[in-house]
């Protein structure tokens, strides 16, 4: 299977327009470093970085012992990279019908027409898109090309993969079925795979590793099961859907900024965080004229209400902001309406503490 | 058929006229032009020596024009929408010059500059023993210096209006700088090619100012089809009429092959 059993390692410092990228990666070989961010993170431009298509100001791009881009001197341009690209648009040639644009790598490579041809039939096969070799990208569907793209890129036997948004221009079934073979050709890649996404399903299913980076830093890398189980960063907590709330650990309770003090399991102390999922935070109606119920809690405003499937999220104002998910029956249930006040109160056993 | 959409806006009667009256000012000229031909005489009047003299080397010197825009066009287009440097601004404007010149004043531009007392055309004639003047290489270098403009303008358009990300994803597939040109960039940007070729070609076969300026009006080596129509209508209307609508026919197949473009589809 290709990719060449070298790590891919970035330090890169760049300066273009607005942003300032300030950044290190390491991607092992044999794993899918997944970089998510918000928009205008640096992103794409870290990827464009590894990929040739710009260079550091100040840093180190290497794969394995090769360095391919270390000002002043050193810069391997795309060409003699050998790295696999995959852009959220397909960018398949458009005068060139499936098969050819696979082979198109390999021609470059000094393979002969019928050699190369048949090598990029084998991967259209591959990729299930064997029967559509001979037509023209236009003709082909956003998730047909996508896969031809991927054989594009993986038919040259690249060293690296580097994946932009590969499933962002997707409709919602296609991608799953793409996301599904995409895990599969990764899995069974040897080299190192950087996959660049702002969708929480694409980080969650296709990552090995995660580097968050926000406003051209990295906050948080590491293990998918580590950085997941500890966000650092609003973006993070909202991207894994679950609360990101800052405290002081004093044994088994920690005291908000807004001054809230929530029950925690185990003992803690000094600054913390608090990652709470949604289905943690327990909401009731306030009982007949403010009745406030017993138990540790405290009054907070409804602000809004949104369905997720059979699930009704609610966001929750006042000392602390939060956001609860409790079943639609509740709503009539316990008299929750927009506006209104509930009374709140976190389940201790569901709540992740980690220092800050 | 559907029926007559009663709340289609009616055109304005006024505007409607003088679209009319532009329309007839176009057709009658070429109405006129068939209206008078002697058809009976045709075939007889473009099978002169002269006819076919000028017949012929109109289409070396448009063909000829054609393939120089290409061959040096298409590396200037590549550089102007590419490279960026000073004066580039400059360098376009110059290109372009051409477009806006009165051919006639191009022709006296190119006299000055290739004349054999010119330092230039002088240095040609001395040391390589070309003669560009009065020579049927000089028809087709004024046809090429009213021709390439229009070749560079379609090339460059459609170099900048291509998505670049598409030349990096040859690129990272380990095509060199000229192989992305060659394999990529230009077979992308192929119908522009053409329609500039055919503009490029188009323009020197009409070419006549620039022409009887700079290459002089001698049969056989540099009267193509307008200059001979130009002397034809002193001696012999009836074959300036017949050249006339060669020139007309071809024009117009023209227009229709590249109607896609200018008319924005049928």
């Amino acid at each position: 299977m290709a990719g060449g059993r070298v790590n891919l390692q970035a330090t890169c410092v760049r300066a273009l327009g607005d942003l300032h990228l300030d950044v290190d990666v390491v991607a092992p070989a044999g794993e899918v470093t997944v970089v998510v961010g918000p928009n205008g993170a640096g992103k794409t431009t870290l990827l464009r970085i590894l990929a040739g298509h710009l260079a550091v100001d100040a840093g180190l791009v290497a794969l394995g012992d090769r360095v391919l881009d270390e000002p002043p001197r050193t810069f391997v341009p795309p060409e003699h990279r050998r790295m696999g690209v995959v852009d959220q648009e397909h960018l398949l040639f458009p005068r060139r019908n499936a098969l050819d644009n696979v082979a198109f790598g390999l021609r470059c490579q000094g393979v002969d027409v019928r050699t190369a041809r048949g090598t990029a039939q084998q991967w259209l096969d591959r990729l299930d898109v064997g029967s559509q070799a001979t037509m023209r990208p236009a003709a082909l569907s956003g998730g047909q090309a996508q896969r031809v793209a991927l054989a594009r890129a993986l038919a040259t036997d690249p060293d690296a993969l580097l994946l932009d948004e590969p499933l962002a221009a997707l409709d919602a079934t296609t991608r799953s079925a793409v996301r599904r073979d995409l895990r599969q050709h990764l899995d069974g890649f040897a080299g190192p795979v950087v996959l660049v996404t702002h969708d929480p399903l694409d980080a969650l299913t296709l990552a090995d590793r995660l580097v968050v980076v926000e406003d051209g830093v990295v906050t948080q890398s590491g293990p998918l099961a580590d950085v997941t189980a500890r966000p650092r960063s609003s973006y993070l907590a909202d991207l894994l859907g679950v609360n990101l709330v800052a405290g002081t650990a004093d044994g088994a309770t920690v005291t908000t900024s807004g001054g809230v003090v929530l029950p925690v399991t185990g003992s803690h102390s000094g600054s913390v965080y608090l990652s709470v999922p949604p289905g943690g935070v327990g909401v009731q109606s306030l009982g007949v004229e403010g009745d406030v119920p017993q138990g540790p809690g405290w009054v907070a405003a409804v602000e809004a209400l949104a369905v997720v499937a059979s699930r009704v999220r609610i966001r929750l104002g006042g000392p602390l902001d939060l956001v609860a998910e409790v079943p639609s029956g509740a709503l009539r249930e316990q008299g929750i309406v927009e506006g209104g006040s509930v009374w709140v109160c976190v389940d201790p056993t569901q709540v992740a503490v980690y220092r800050r | 058929m559907t029926s007559r959409d009663r709340a289609a806006v009616r055109p304005p009667v006024v505007v409607v006229g003088l679209a009319v009256v532009t329309v007839v000012f176009f057709a009658l000229p070429l109405v006129g032009l068939i209206a008078r031909a002697r058809w009976s005489t045709l075939w007889a009047d473009l099978t002169t020596t002269e006819a076919r003299q000028a017949l012929w080397l109109s289409a070396v010197c448009s063909v000829s024009a054609a393939g120089l825009s290409v061959v040096f066009g298409t590396p200037l287009a590549w550089v102007l929408a590419r490279v960026r440097f000073p004066g580039r601004a400059l360098v376009r404007g110059l290109v372009l010059l051409p477009l806006v010149l009165p051919p006639v004043v191009g022709g006296v531009a190119l006299l000055t500059a290739f004349s054999r007392r010119s330092p230039v055309g002088g240095w040609l004639d001395d040391v390589l023993g070309v003669q560009l003047t009065f020579t049927t290489a000089g028809a087709v270098m004024a046809a090429t210096f009213v021709a390439l403009p229009f070749y560079v303008i379609t090339v460059e358009a459609a170099l900048r209006g291509m998505d670049r990300r598409v030349e990096e994803a040859a690129a990272s597939l380990g095509a060199g700088r000229l192989t992305v040109l060659r394999r990529v960039t230009l077979p992308t940007i192929a119908p522009s090619v053409v329609a500039g070729v055919v503009l490029a070609w188009a323009r020197a076969l009409g070419e006549f100012g620039a022409t009887i300026t700079f290459a002089g009006n001698i049969a056989g080596r540099t009267r193509t089809l307008p200059l001979a129509v130009y002397l034809a209508l002193e001696a012999d209307q009836q074959a300036a009429i017949a050249l006339s609508l060669v020139l007309l026919v071809v024009s117009l197949v023209v227009l229709v092959a590249l109607r896609d473009r200018w008319l924005g589809g049928a």
